[in-house]
């Protein structure tokens, strides 16, 4: 035998009853904070010592976000006798977090693991042009940058 | 006064100037502070956990209960908007009429052994005629304001609110009837000291012989207080709230403080009709004298059961359309109700 249905009128008075019953899902934030899920986006942190100023970032960026100046140095050779090195010396790189969207790009694109996801989301500002935080300020981000998951089985690491 | 109380007896003498002051600054102050309490307990909190959040929290320190208040002051910062075309004095006494019907209700609702203003012995027949005065406001707002729009939404209201009028007043007759009085007064006493079947452990309160009318006043003044399912008069999100719509400021306020002391007013004669008042059962031997204290909290505790009904149901439903709207009213409230009215009549003379 089929059970009888509860009109929606009423079980819809239920539904209502029972959540009011239930603890509110709500987080207040000011005074409780949730962690971030892993590999959360909040924040892109520079590791300054890693950067070659190779602009792939700066290029890949979709919303050209990314200012990225460099300039040349000769440094003395390796080798006694050899050729004077040239080492590319990082100026400036600006992320604007105005116009970043989040999406990931420069980080994936990084060949020489220079850019990271931080999980630090508490950077807003009172006024809009100073969402643009310089090499300095994005290099002190590295430090909330959380370990990198451990490897699955199998893999090696690189020498 | 009916012959249940007794004398009065109070403790010092004071002249009728002073009675009659003290009685208007009650009366005055119960609207806002009704007001916000229905507000604050089910607008902001309620609300909130039914929908699985929690509301403001912050303003005054304790789960935000200053938020109503601050709401208000900030109302009255506003700048007073009037339309250059609006009929400015109907615009300027529209909200006025709404609230000073929500204030002649208090009137007559008693809250104890002598605390009320005037028993009418046709109290409930006034408290429901100062009710309908809200219309003529809600008319006036919608007709000075110049605004096509805001004529359209009191015009929609103004029907809605006079459909609902009759279920309204037809709800009450059953109890009319069996306790043989309209004064609201007679009407507690008469569930105080009434008896189920020679039982007299829980007085005779009428929600048990008048549970129908009792569905038909609450779901009737849903529809008077133009709450939710039949709340197509305000609608703030897509109708811009109406005749509301060229109202700022402390105007607004009022049209606000009008709504929830009208809940509060009608919670009040629900309560008041059905739940037995500011009674208790007289068979518990409680003495007058100690009701007159008591009195106030009793009827404060059964008016917000009877409002968390309402708020219940507010904030659950999802609105009727127009044309449902008034055929809940014609064809099945009001059928109903005269029904009940004749099977009222009917046990009247048999038993």
């Amino acid at each position: 035998m089929k059970k009888p249905k509860i009109p929606g009128v009423i079980s819809g008075l239920g539904i209502t009853f029972k959540t009011m019953m239930k603890p509110a899902v709500t987080v207040q934030y000011p005074h409780e904070r949730e962690d971030p899920p892993t590999r959360a986006r909040g924040v892109i942190a520079l590791k300054e010592e890693n950067c070659t100023v190779c602009m792939l970032c700066g290029r890949s960026c979709p919303d050209w976000c990314i200012y990225i100046e460099g300039h040349k140095e000769k440094r003395p050779p390796r080798r006694e006798g050899g050729r004077e090195r040239t080492v590319s010396v990082l100026d400036r790189f600006d992320i604007d977090y105005a116009l970043c969207m989040y999406c990931g790009i420069c980080v994936e694109v990084c060949p020489f693991d220079a850019l990271f996801w931080s999980p630090d989301y508490e950077y807003s500002e009172s006024n809009i042009a100073k969402l643009l935080h310089d090499k300095r300020k994005l290099g002190e981000w590295m430090e909330s940058v959380p370990e990198p998951e451990p490897l699955e089985i199998g893999a090696e690491v690189k020498k | 006064m009916t012959a249940f109380h007794g004398p009065l007896t109070l403790a010092l003498e004071i002249g009728w100037g002073t009675t009659l002051a003290i009685k208007t600054v009650m009366i005055l102050m119960i609207v806002p502070l009704t007001a916000l309490v229905l507000g604050y307990v089910f607008l902001l909190k309620m609300m909130s956990h039914m929908q699985s959040r929690l509301g403001p929290m912050d303003p005054g320190g304790f789960h935000g209960w200053f938020q109503l208040v601050g709401d208000g002051i900030k109302f009255i910062q506003k700048e007073d908007i009037i339309p250059g075309q609006a009929d400015r004095r109907v615009f300027a006494a529209a909200p006025a009429v709404v609230v000073i019907s929500t204030f002649l209700i208090f009137l007559v609702i008693p809250a104890g052994p002598d605390i009320i203003v005037k028993d009418l012995n046709v109290g409930v027949f006034y408290a429901l005629a100062v009710s309908s005065l809200s219309v003529i406001g809600v008319l006036m707002a919608g007709w000075a304001s110049a605004n096509k729009f805001s004529l359209l939404g009191a015009l929609r209201a103004a029907a809605q609110l006079i459909a609902y009028e009759l279920p309204l007043l037809l709800a009450v007759v059953g109890v009319v009837i069996q306790a043989g009085t309209m004064s609201l007064q007679g009407i507690v006493g008469f569930q105080s000291t009434g008896s189920i079947f020679g039982w007299s452990g829980i007085g005779f309160p009428f929600i048990f012989t008048q549970f129908i009318g009792f569905a038909l006043f609450l779901i009737a003044a849903q529809a008077e207080l133009t709450q939710t399912p039949f709340d197509m008069p305000v609608a703030e999100s897509e109708l811009v709230a109406g005749y509301m719509v060229e109202y700022t400021g402390f105007r607004f306020l009022f049209f606000f403080i009008g709504e929830f002391g009208t809940a509060f007013a009608f919670s009040a004669i629900a309560a008041t009709l059905f739940l037995g008042g500011w009674a208790l059962p007289a068979s518990w031997g409680i003495p007058l004298g100690v009701m007159r204290f008591l009195g106030p909290g009793v009827l404060f505790a059964k008016i917000m059961a009877v409002s968390f009904l309402m708020f219940w149901v507010r904030f659950t439903y999802p609105r009727l359309r127009e044309d449902q709207l008034q055929a809940l009213a014609w064809k099945f409230l009001i059928p109903i109700a005269l029904f009940n009215i004749l099977m009222t009549g009917v046990f009247k003379v048999a038993f």
